[in-house]
């Protein structure tokens, strides 16, 4: 246990783990599951009222005041459905799927620091479900082992459509965790640690040491589009993309399993807001009056804010952006993100060893960028050739054609 | 640099759309006012001393193009006639399983005896609750059309049948814009002219409104009408509610 104690203070006090410690940790792990289902709920409702309100509609109205209660009657209607599996499908990965998208979505939720520290009988809890020593790689773990899910779903279906998802998937997915891994490995040269709590404390002394400012803005807005891609929300939604792949992956998932995917989905979006607002925004950080007893509520409020504010601008993004052709992803990914952040990534690592070596770093990445820049062009003009262009339809002869004059060929 | 602002162009129009109000109407809960010519159910109207205004005369059936009327004239009796001329419609019946709802037969009537509403919301789980007869046809002794139970009559959708006759007239000449040629109905008196192609109308006499003074704020902002524009359409508006209010609190 001593590993956990070099970053939870509610394991240094003693040596030992007594019963109230057990008991913090469970009802931690209750509350943060509690909130992060609640929370998918009003998501979901937010998402539908807030694009209605864009589309000048008026969205769930019907259950609940101002159809709140709109996703727990969608869900229980899923419940209640039939849960087919496709004759053709794998049955075991078909089951296992859904659980590979769902257990990471919560894992990562529970990276999250919602607030300060506060104490109860004596412990200092961090209003934090856990914070282990490797935090932030977790984060990037588990949003590894989601791309499992998607693709092991799309595959295990046995259907053309959810396995084109699934390829899509699994190629969208590795391509923009390229780039969100290195805006991560920027936040941590900078903190210096890969604990989150210590992430949120590095920025915590005002708006001027938020990572947002800190790191200059590159790195926030490279993270931004890399995590809407990452929880292939639109503009990004290739995977899902209903006029090319009918559902996705999940077009052959019915009833809960569908279900389970659809929770995910918006488990994602929140757990991904908040990592934003971790990472970048300084988490709880911010104004607090100094009210006795009641001064731990405004952090957890700030927290509130910035993650509902993110929220927002993913359905704002959903609202405005056409979606993405799959090439133009592909462009976007690998030929600017990756380059843009590994780029800023040294010269961030070269302005912490010495100013000097930032200005140096920075004349390397300019130069790298130009040839980069060059060879892109290079790469599109060459495809023009004539060479490398099929010929048109009836310029060249058809698959049938081929076949008969070979086999005549071979009867002379 | 414009250009590539333009890209935040769309990030601010559907923020602008929160601002606006909802196109949406909560359809069966709320509905939106009829259009002033709109062709609904029929009516057979009545004089004001309470005749009849059909003569049976079968005009109606023959340019219907559907064939959904059946009419049969008959001599009116001496003793208590029903219509004040010769004859009146004996049978009445209109097949709403064939109507198209386009009112010829409302232009072919020399007695404007025939009409439409602007209720179209009526269906029915019977065949034979699709023809209409007299009985259900005819205004009622206070020149209402009769709502029956499966019809969903609102404010206003009686008020001015046949509207689209009155903006020109009967014999569809349009230099007798305005002109009233109809006799009076029973309940509504003469009915006002509603305004026709030369834009002059009496909305207050008519009952009618342009739909896009009904829904102003649905509009590009330079194509609002002046009166609902800034403050004063504001207040206008609220002057507007001020009546409805008032006849919820009675009822």
């Amino acid at each position: 246990m001593s590993w956990l104690a070099t970053t939870d203070p509610l394991f240094t006090n003693s040596g030992h783990v007594g019963l109230a410690i057990i008991v913090i940790v469970v009802v931690k792990m209750l509350l943060g599951l509690g909130l992060l289902m609640t929370s998918v709920i009003l998501m979901i409702w937010f998402e539908r009222k807030a694009i209605s309100d864009m589309q000048s509609r008026i969205g769930p109205q019907r259950w609940g005041p101002f159809g709140l209660l709109q996703t727990l009657a969608d869900g229980l209607k899923l419940i209640l459905k039939e849960d087919l599996i496709p004759s053709e499908a794998d049955r075991t990965v078909f089951k296992l799927a859904p659980f590979l998208v769902l257990v990471p979505a919560i894992i990562t939720f529970g990276l999250v620091p919602i607030g300060g520290t506060l104490t109860i009988a004596g412990h200092k809890v961090l209003l934090q479900v856990a914070n282990p020593p490797m935090g932030i790689l977790l984060l990037l773990a588990m949003s590894g082992i989601s791309v499992y899910g998607v693709m092991l779903a799309g595959w295990s279906s046995g259907s053309k459509y959810p396995l084109l998802s699934s390829v899509r998937a699994s190629a969208q997915m590795i391509s923009y965790e390229a780039a969100l891994g290195m805006t991560i490995v920027t936040v941590v040269l900078v903190t210096g640690s890969l604990s989150v709590h210590n992430i949120v404390t590095s920025q915590a002394d005002g708006v001027w040491h938020w990572n947002l400012i800190r790191l200059g803005v590159v790195p926030f807005v490279v993270f931004v589009i890399a995590i809407t891609a990452e929880l292939n929300r639109p503009p990004f939604d290739v995977v899902e993309a209903e006029s090319e792949l009918v559902g996705g992956f999940h077009t052959e998932y019915s009833s809960f399993r569908f279900a389970i995917f659809f929770l995910a989905e918006y488990m994602n979006t929140i757990t991904m807001s908040a990592i934003i607002v971790t990472l970048f925004l300084g988490g709880p950080a911010g104004w607090a009056p100094n009210v006795a007893h009641l001064k731990w509520l405004f952090p957890i409020a700030w927290f509130l804010v910035k993650t509902v504010g993110f929220a927002f601008c993913y359905i704002w993004f959903r609202a405005s952006l056409p979606r993405f052709r799959y090439d133009q992803l592909m462009d976007l990914g690998w030929k600017r993100l990756i380059p843009l952040s590994l780029g800023w990534m040294l010269i961030v690592a070269g302005f912490l060893v010495a100013p000097g070596w930032g200005f140096m770093m920075g004349a390397v990445v300019l130069l790298a960028y130009s040839v980069l820049a060059r060879a892109f062009s290079l790469g599109q003009t060459r495809e023009v050739g004539v060479d490398s262009v099929l010929p048109m339809v009836g310029a060249r002869p058809l698959p049938g054609e081929v076949l008969r004059s070979s086999s005549d060929e071979g009867s002379d | 640099m414009a250009r590539a602002l333009d890209f935040f162009g769309g990030f601010k129009l559907t923020f602008q759309h929160l601002t606006r109000p909802t196109v949406t109407t909560s359809y069966p809960k709320a509905k939106r006012p009829k259009q002033p010519r709109q062709h609904g159910r029929h009516v057979l109207n009545r004089y004001e001393d309470g005749m009849e205004k059909c003569i049976g005369c079968e005009l109606c059936a023959g340019v219907c193009p559907v064939n959904c009327i059946y009419v049969r004239g008959l001599d009116n009796p001496p003793d208590h006639p029903v219509s004040p001329g010769e004859r009146y419609g004996y049978i009445y019946e209109i097949n709403y399983l064939r109507c198209i709802h386009c009112d010829l037969c409302v232009e072919a009537c020399p007695t404007q005896a025939i009409t439409e509403s602007k209720m179209f919301e009526f269906s029915f789980t019977n065949r034979s609750d699709a023809i209409y007869t007299k009985a259900e046809l005819l205004v009622d002794d206070q020149g209402f059309p009769q709502r029956l139970p499966w019809e969903d009559w609102r404010d206003g959708e009686a008020a001015m049948t046949g509207g689209w006759m009155r903006a020109t007239s009967p014999n569809g000449d349009a230099a007798y814009e305005g002109v009233v040629q109809w006799t009076a109905d029973l309940g509504a008196g003469v009915r006002a002219a509603e305004a026709g192609q030369s834009g002059v109308r009496d909305d207050e006499a008519t009952g009618s409104k342009q739909l896009r003074n009904i829904f102003p704020k649905h509009f590009e902002p330079e194509d609002v009408p002046l009166q609902f524009r800034g403050l004063q359409g504001k207040l206008n508006e609220a002057r507007a509610k001020m009546p409805k209010r008032r006849r919820r609190a009675k009822s």
